[in-house]
This record gives C-alpha cells, structure tokens and sequence, in this order.
C-alpha cells in the first residue's frame, strides 16, 4: 500500500503529467468551443432565412445564365463564337431542384447523430495524452537511474512495476471518468441550447455509455502501451521511437497491400481497426469487385471491420508488450 | 562476532559482443558485526558487480550470499528494510527536490517521513533540501545519496565509493559520521580508493582483484603480513647515493633509489647497513623502519603499482597475470 501512495505521489508531482492534463483540458475545451459557436438552433426564423437564401442565389443564377445565353447569342458569327456552343440553348440553365433550402441552413448539432464522433474525439485524445505520460512516467524512471534505488528500497521488481502500472492506469481511469462525465454534459447543454436533443431515447443513451466504455478500453491501452515500450526499452524515447516505426510499418503495409491488389487494402491500416473499434464498425468496400443482382445490378463486394476484431486485436497486442515488459523486468541485469 | 554479511563462492560472467568476462570468479567475503570493513580493489575488479549481486541488482550465475544471517537474493525482500545502500555514484530523478526524493523512498518502504529532514541535515543539506536535484554539484548529490541512505536507519549501510566527488571537509564529516554509526552498533561496507581515509577508519579490510579476494582481515594484520621489514636510510648531504647503494647491493640487499635516500627491502639486521657503509667512511644519518602502510600492500597484493615506462591497462593484476597479460 505504501508503495501505492508513494507510486501515486510520484505521479502527481512530476511536471509533464501536469503539462499534458492541462494540453488536454485546452484541446477539449477548444473542441467545445468550436462546436458551440459553429453550431446554431433552428427555428422558424432560420427555415425562412434558408429559403429566402436558396431563392435569392437561384435568381441570381438564373440572372447569370440569361446574360451569358444573351452573350453568345450575341456572338453567332463573330470570331467569339468559338468560346460558346453552337446551339445556345444548351447552355446550363439552374432548375429550382438545385437550390435545395437545407442546404442553406445553419449547421446545427444533432446530440443523437453527432455525439459518437465527440466520444471518439475524446478518446483518441486521451489516449495519446495516456501514452506519452505512461512513457515518461516509467521512463524517466528507468533513465534516471530512480528505479534502480526504488529497486534498492523495494527489491520486488514485479511488484514495484506492477504498482506503477496500476497507479497510473487507476489515475487515467479517473481522470477520464471524471473528463467523460464533464464532456457528456458539455455537449447536451450544447445541443440542448445551439443543437438539438432529437430522438434522445433510454436505448440512445446506452449506446453512447457503450461508446464510453469503448473509448476507456482504448485510453486505457494506449496508456499501458506506452508505460511498456518505456519499460522495455527503459527510456521514454524508446515508446515513442516505437510508435512512430510502427506507424511507418504499418503505412508500408497498407502501400503493399494497396500495389498487390488486395481485395480490402483498408485492413491492413490499423486505424481504420482503431475507428471501427471507437465507432462500433467500418465498412470497407472493393470497388473493383461485382456482385451482381438482377434487382441492383453490379454491387460492390464491403467488408465490416467489427469492433469485437477490433478490441481482441487490441488486447491481445496490449498482453503481449505488457506481458513482455514484465518478462524482461523479471530477468534483466540493473547496472 | 557474528557475521552481518557472508559471501562465498559468488560468481558473474558478463556475455557481451566480445565474448564472456568473468566480473566475478569465485569470490569470498565475510563483515562482522559492528565493524567499518573496507572494500579494496583495482578499477575492474569486481567490487560494483559484487555489491550489486548482494543488492538484487544483477544475478549471480554460482555462489551463496547471506545478509544478516539470511541467505539472499531469495530473502531479500525481508531483509532490504535493514540495507541502506548507495552503489556507484547513485542518479536521481532530476526534477524533484532532494526532499521530495526522499520522502517518496520513505513512502515506498514505509519509512516515517519525518526522519527525511534529520538526514538532510545529518548531511548537510538542510538549506539546499527544497532545490531540484539537477540543479546540485557532484558532491551535493553524493550527499543526498547518503542520506538515501541513512533514511531507513539500516543494520548494514553499504557505501561504494562515498567519498567520490566530496570535499576535504566532506571527507572528514563522512569519516566522523562513519565512527559515529559504527559505534552505534551500525555495520558499514564501504569501497573505496582513498587508502589514507579507509587505514583511518576500517576496522578490517578485504582487498579483491580481478574478481577473486586476494586477502582480509583486520587492518593491522593485512599490514603485519605484508610488512617488508624495509629500513629507511638517509645519508649525509653530498654523500655519493648511487655509490652507497652499490655497495649495499653488492652485499646483496635490495635496494630502491628515491630522489634523497634509499629503503633497503629485505633488512633482516639494519646494524648490517651502518656497518658496512662506516667501513668506506660513509655515515649514515637516518634509519628507520619502514612502516608498511595499506597503499604498499594494495599495490604489491594487486601488483598494480605502477612500473615506469609502462602505462598499466586496468585488466592487468596479478590474478590476470598467468593469462598473458603483463609479465610479473
Ligand atoms: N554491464 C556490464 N556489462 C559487461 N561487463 C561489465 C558490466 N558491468 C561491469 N562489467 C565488467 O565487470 C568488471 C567489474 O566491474 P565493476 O564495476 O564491478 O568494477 P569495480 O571494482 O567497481 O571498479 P571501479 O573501481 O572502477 O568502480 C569490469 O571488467 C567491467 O568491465
Ligand atoms: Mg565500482
């Protein structure tokens, strides 16, 4: 327990843990923000103003089409004529379809429609903050030399890395519970006072809680992701250093898939996985393929990446780096 | 006297690019209770590598360690409470204070965090406790790594090379400090190169090269073993040196030229010197017997004294003589 204490003291103190909180309350605040004022409530008022829009800019366009029909009539027989068709009655003329009023509205924020997207937003943006604190906490550790003399006062090397890692997963929990909780409410007052709370069933509010829990399982791996690469490579560097050759890795692959015509080259882009996962789905479509229907004609062949697939793949990759990070603290030589 | 620390047998091959190096080669060590035992050895000679093995830090590949009469690393975690310990200029996180550093070791191994301002100041500190460590000198953090140390008001404080990077007065202060716990009942291990600060402060010694103990025990019985029965001999000023010391080696004793006398090494009976010299009329003005002190025999035990015109490699000790290095 006194490990604990000291694990979680060692947390809260240190400078970048404080920076990067305080970088992501900037950033979601500035999600809010954004959203607040790029979003308006609409009313009689706004339908009529989107109506009067789309037929003043039909009008106009009709104004527009009328001069230029006039131009090149005016320029039958002159060397102009080349710049205009032959038959000036096949000039484009806008049809009333064209102005479509909703097209003309103000962008409004629907809770039921566009929250998932925000619970993603969330997500990624904790999970990058849970990664680069994870890899530091753990890795300036080891680089200093402070985990050598926590090791001198605490000779249990798979309890003194464990404590570390539960007490930071513990706090990330709570700081995104408590972040989860604030930016839920931030968006209902948003759509109840600039958007609109349509359609908000019980049913609708479960599935953003699964969306949440969805969203913590993937901070929770990315932070002890990082912790891991830290670890293992017993600098911060290394985690980073890690990812991006990951990431490098990864774009090559789907390039290859891509070059050796693959049917679905998508699955081979670990964050599309990582948006099904958020999303609960992404489709991936083959358009060269045909499944053909006497009702539909030529469909292309899709793909569901599920977010099951997803999270397996995801955990069994979290095991095996945590598991490994474990392994080598277990074995290796501290000098 | 029991023994607060027992090794035997202890064994470390490091595996590297270039092959394996035996660190550790079947080492022995025994502390006895209540002492200041000091811990000798050439640079590469395995002292790190041994307190490290006893601490947890690395794993032996043969040998038994006992710490307070329990046989570790497999009862370490038991025994860790009664080990302070710095090994080889310890490192701290840079960016927390001197106190938050050590109030977080108190936490992690239960120690009331109130003695962290006791050691603070037991070392010095005090004023400087509340500034970020990697704004301190070299013998600031060696300070703070003392404290480290003491926090935990250990049975046995094994200290590597504390000295490294102190003051005089620092010194003085850690020898002081040293006498004070030993006389507490405190065991201290304690390496370290300064052969003056530790004939002054251990009680007995074990000199260690190339991975194996060349010799321990009590400071005055390492010295009596190895006392050269040399003499001391100082002529009259202008008298011919050289001539002098042709004559006595002619009679065969062993002589070494310094810049104004001569020692003659195996002076069984120095009434023979002056004998021999007042025959040709050659007088002698000083002669007294060489007291062996811990650097002779450090240097003749580990045959790492330096030899002129050849600049020694750290490898090269006796232990390591017979496998083709520097011909003894
Ligand atoms: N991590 C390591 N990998 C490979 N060899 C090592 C390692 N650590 C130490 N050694 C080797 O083990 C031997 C003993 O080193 P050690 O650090 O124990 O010496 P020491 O007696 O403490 O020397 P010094 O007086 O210079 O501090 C040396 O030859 C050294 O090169
Ligand atoms: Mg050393």
């Amino acid at each position: 327990m006194s490990l604990a204490r000291a694990e979680s003291r060692r947390l809260v103190k240190r400078r970048l843990t404080k920076v990067i909180v305080i970088g992501v309350l900037l950033v979601l605040a500035a999600v809010v923000a954004g959203s607040w004022f790029s979003s308006e409530k609409v009313g009689a008022a706004q339908v009529a103003a989107a109506k009067a829009e789309a037929d003043r800019n039909y009008q106009e366009a009709l104004r527009s089409a009328a001069a230029d029909k006039e131009k090149c009539l005016a320029a039958q027989g002159t060397p102009e004529a080349s710049q205009w068709p032959a038959d000036c009655n096949q000039l484009f003329t806008p049809t009333i379809e064209d102005y479509n009023y909703e097209w003309y509205m103000p962008a409004t924020f629907v809770l039921r429609e566009e929250f998932p997207l925000m619970v993603a937003v969330f997500a990624l943006v904790l999970a990058a903050a849970a990664f680069l604190v994870g890899a530091s906490f753990v890795g300036a550790e080891w680089n200093s030399g402070g985990m050598m003399n926590l090791l001198l006062w605490r000779p249990q090397r798979l309890r003194v890395l464990g404590t570390k890692l539960a007490v930071f997963l513990g706090w990330v929990t709570v700081l995104a519970l408590v972040l989860g909780a604030a930016w839920t409410g931030l968006f209902r007052l948003l759509a109840e006072y600039r958007g609109s709370t349509e359609n908000m069933t019980s049913g609708v509010w479960q599935s953003f809680g699964l969306t949440g829990l969805r969203g913590l399982a993937v901070i929770l791996a990315a932070g002890a992701l990082g912790f891991a690469l830290a670890s293992l490579g017993r600098h911060t560097g290394m985690a980073l250093g890690a990812l991006v050759a990951f990431g490098a890795l990864d774009i090559g692959a789907y390039i290859m898939a891509s070059l050796a015509g693959l049917s679905f080259p998508d699955l081979w882009f670990v964050p599309y996985w990582l948006i099904a996962l958020l999303t609960k789905e992404f489709v991936t479509t083959d358009w060269t393929s045909c499944d053909y229907s006497s009702t539909a004609g030529c469909e292309p062949a899709t793909f569901t990446m599920t977010w099951q697939t997803a999270s397996i793949g995801l955990a069994a990759v979290t095991v095996l780096i945590v598991g490994a990070s474990m392994l080598t603290m277990r074995k290796r030589d501290i000098t | 006297m029991t023994a607060v620390l027992e090794i035997s047998g202890l064994r470390k091959t490091y595996r590297g690019r270039k092959g394996v190096r035996n660190a550790l080669d079947g080492f022995d060590m025994v502390v006895e209770a209540g002492q200041v035992h000091g811990f000798l050895g050439p640079n590469g000679s395995g002292k790190t590598t041994t307190l490290r093995t006893l601490l947890g830090l690395i794993k032996p590949n043969d040998g038994r360690m006992a710490i307070l009469g329990r046989e570790v690393p497999r009862h370490l975690p038991a025994v860790a409470r009664e080990v302070g310990a710095i090994v080889e200029s310890p490192q701290f996180f840079g960016n927390f204070t001197a106190e938050t550093t050590l109030s977080l070791l108190a936490d992690a191994g239960g120690v009331n965090r109130n003695r962290v301002h006791s050691v603070l100041d037991l070392v010095g500190l005090r004023d400087r406790s509340k500034e970020r460590v990697k704004t301190y000198s070299l013998g600031m953090k060696q300070r703070l790594a003392v404290a480290s140390a003491l926090l935990k008001e250990p049975k046995l404080l094994i200290l590597d090379e504390p000295a490294n990077g102190l003051d005089p007065g620092g010194i003085r202060e850690m020898r002081t400090l040293m006498r004070t716990l030993s006389e507490s009942g405190m065991t201290v291990l304690l390496s370290s190169h300064i052969l003056g600060e530790i004939q002054l402060i251990c009680d007995s010694v074990t000199i260690i090269s190339a991975g194996r103990r060349v010799t321990s025990g009590s400071v005055s019985s390492v010295l009596a073993q190895h006392t050269s029965g040399g003499v001391r001999v100082r002529l009259e000023p202008g008298v011919d040196l050289v001539g002098a010391a042709q004559l006595l080696r002619a009679a065969g004793a062993q002589v070494n030229l310094e810049k104004d006398h001569f020692t003659v090494g195996n002076a069984s009976n120095p009434a023979q010197i002056t004998k021999l010299l007042a025959e040709r009329q050659i007088y002698v003005s000083e002669l007294s017997p060489v007291a062996a002190d811990l650097e002779e025999v450090f240097l003749e035990l580990t045959g790492t004294a330096p030899v002129a015109g050849h600049s020694r490699q750290v490898d090269e000790t006796v232990m390591s003589a017979g496998k083709g290095g520097w011909g003894q």
